[in-house]
């Protein structure tokens, strides 16, 4: 088999599983998509409407000098694609314990097709949570600045981000014992890492060690970077950095995923 | 298959299995729950690779040529293999897809399989709602999809009713018949005795006994009459009568050899003549459960 037919038909394949992951998509609509698309417009109405006077109050200058929605909205979106973890890992997992994988992997199907089917179908969803999301943001009075470009941006920043987190929650799914135990260690993902990030509020007005967490952790660097450019502000090096850590936790995950694939055949 | 060994963190799960299926025929791999079977389908199916040992697939190595191993094989796991949000037309189809097979050949396969495993009412429904037999036959329509070679079926009868498991023995026969060649894993003396050309007997990681069913019956003790009496006293007469030694137990039982046919059974019983009650009287021909405990030294049953 010459290169170039192994690359055709590795794409045909995982083009045939990118088609089943968003037909269960489809099937699960309500638990996928409502969790994804709920919690991060809860998390909004919550921080603009009743947290958001005294915090926008207390913020003052610090919050870039915009209104405080507007400062908010880029961290919800960030959150929505975080949201999001939870569908891959507990799908992920569902195939791995149930016997489908063991069907598929006795047949001639090329190596990662499955894996790619479930983190193209989770880039998919991501995409079409944080439409919506954007869309309830505008209702609540988000004022975007963005021009043509910028929006352009925030689709690249969102797709890079939800593909690397896809990864890593592919992986974790991999070695998850059950769609739980899956559900469960994406946590962190959904809620630890936005709140010690500059998703609600800047880094610069946090206790010193959390702080010091919050301005090197990955996630900072992405809600700056949608913050930036939905505020159609200079953006500076930050979208470099997003773009760096979204290459490194894909990697990060890509590779463990690939090691615990490998791991469940012995 | 040539010294296959597995090891489970220091258990030993295979010692050294020696096999060889012959093309066309139905190898069945008896042995009880743990001796495993479903390790050795695993390992020809190239899920888990074995410590040590070799084996060829239809003229393939195993392990230095899996792709072309997996192109010949078809593999019905213990457990169901198929995808539960998707209906059982859209999980025949997929797998269609996934043999690259053109659209017009994964339709009509789809549709003639479908029905032939007597799913194409429930072809639009998704498995959530079939029953156990019908997940079993959906399992193994997906498995004939890519129309293979050699076909694993790892206690395909396991759980299904009596019913069922007729029309399963049926549609195992059926594949036979098309020249498919067939390794059967069961637990049930009775179907490897029904559907196999041969069967191996599986025990704590070793092959305690190979060979035709017929020749499995062979190296037990044949036939024989089992007479029951009630008491003591009739025993001791019918044991002088027929020069037959008794039972160890406590049972008030005695065996005799069976040649075969009503005349032998007569001769028994003229031989008893009238005066010894016989409580009770049966022959019983050898089965597979005789084997299996003639070459074990185990009930078969746990
Ligand atoms: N992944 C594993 N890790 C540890 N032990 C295992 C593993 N897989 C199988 N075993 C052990 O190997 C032995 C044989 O298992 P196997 O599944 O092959 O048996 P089997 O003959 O198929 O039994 P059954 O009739 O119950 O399906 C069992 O004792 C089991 O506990
Ligand atoms: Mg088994």
């Amino acid at each position: 088999m010459t290169a170039v037919n192994a690359l055709t038909i590795a794409a045909h394949d995982s083009a045939t599983m990118l088609g089943r992951e968003l037909k269960h998509t489809l099937r699960l609509f309500r638990l996928l998509f409502i969790g994804a698309i709920l919690v991060p417009v809860v998390m909004l109405l919550l921080f603009d409407y009743i947290l958001g006077g005294a915090i926008g109050h207390g913020l003052g200058d610090t919050a870039q000098g915009m209104p405080y929605v507007d400062f908010l909205v880029p961290g919800i979106l960030m959150m929505t694609v975080a949201a999001g973890s939870a569908a891959t890992a507990i799908n992920v997992s569902t195939d791995m314990t149930g016997g489908i994988v063991d069907r598929f992997r006795t047949m001639a199907v090329s190596r990662g097709a499955l894996l790619a089917g479930h983190v193209g179908g989770s880039v998919l969803r991501a995409l079409v949570t944080t439409t919506v999301v954007t869309g309830v943001a505008l209702l609540v009075g988000f004022r975007p600045k963005a021009s043509a470009r910028d929006w352009l941006g925030v689709i690249g920043i969102v797709a890079a981000f939800s593909f690397a987190l896809a990864w890593l929650s592919a992986a974790l799914g991999m070695v998850a014992k059950s769609a739980a135990g899956a559900n469960g260690a994406t946590l962190p993902i959904q809620f630890l890492l936005p709140f010690l990030s500059s998703t609600f509020v800047p880094a610069s007005t946090m206790p010193a060690g959390v702080r010091w967490f919050a301005e090197h952790q990955p996630f900072t660097p992405v809600v700056e970077s949608l913050r930036a450019l939905l505020a159609g502000a200079p953006i500076g090096n930050t979208a470099y950095l997003a773009l760096a850590w979204c290459a490194v936790i894909a990697l990060a995950g890509y590779l463990w995923a690939q090691a615990a694939f490998r791991r469940a055949a012995r | 298959m040539n010294g296959l060994r597995k090891a489970y963190g220091g258990k030993v799960v295979l010692d050294s299995v020696d096999l060889t299926i012959r093309e066309g025929e139905v190898f069945a791999l008896l042995g009880p729950n743990g001796a495993g079977k479903t390790t050795i389908v695993r390992i020809l199916s190239t899920l888990i690779p074995p410590d040590a040992g070799t084996a060829g697939v239809m003229g393939h190595d195993l392990l230095a040529e899996a792709g072309a191993v997996r192109a010949v094989i078809g593999v019905t796991g213990q457990f169901s293999a198929v995808d539960n949000l998707l209906t059982g037309e859209e999980n025949m189809l997929l797998i269609g897809r996934l043999l690259h097979l053109p659209a017009a050949e994964r339709r009509a396969r789809t549709a003639r399989l479908l029905e032939r495993f007597e799913l194409g009412e429930a072809a639009r429904q998704t498995p959530a709602t079939y029953s156990g037999g019908m997940k079993r036959r959906l399992d193994i329509a997906m498995t004939l999809m890519g129309r293979p070679r050699l076909i694993f079926l790892d206690e395909p009868t396991t759980g299904l009713d009596p019913r069922s498991r007729q029309t399963m023995w049926q549609q195992i026969r059926d594949l036979v018949a098309e020249g498919v060649t067939i390794l059967l894993t069961t637990q049930y003396l009775e179907e490897a005795d029904q559907l196999a050309d041969r069967i191996a007997l599986l025990d704590r990681g070793r092959i305690v006994a190979e060979g035709t069913p017929e020749e499995l019956k062979r190296r037990i003790p044949g036939a024989h009459i089992r007479l029951r009496f009630a008491d003591l006293a009739s025993l001791d007469a019918a044991a002088r009568a027929l020069g037959a030694s008794m039972d160890d137990g406590e049972e008030l039982e005695l065996r005799v050899p069976y040649e075969g046919g009503v005349r032998s059974l007569r001769e028994v019983l003229a031989r008893l003549g009238d005066d010894i009650p016989v409580e009770d009287l049966s022959v019983q021909t050898p089965d597979l459960d005789d084997v299996f405990f003639a070459l074990t030294g185990n009930p078969s049953k746990e």
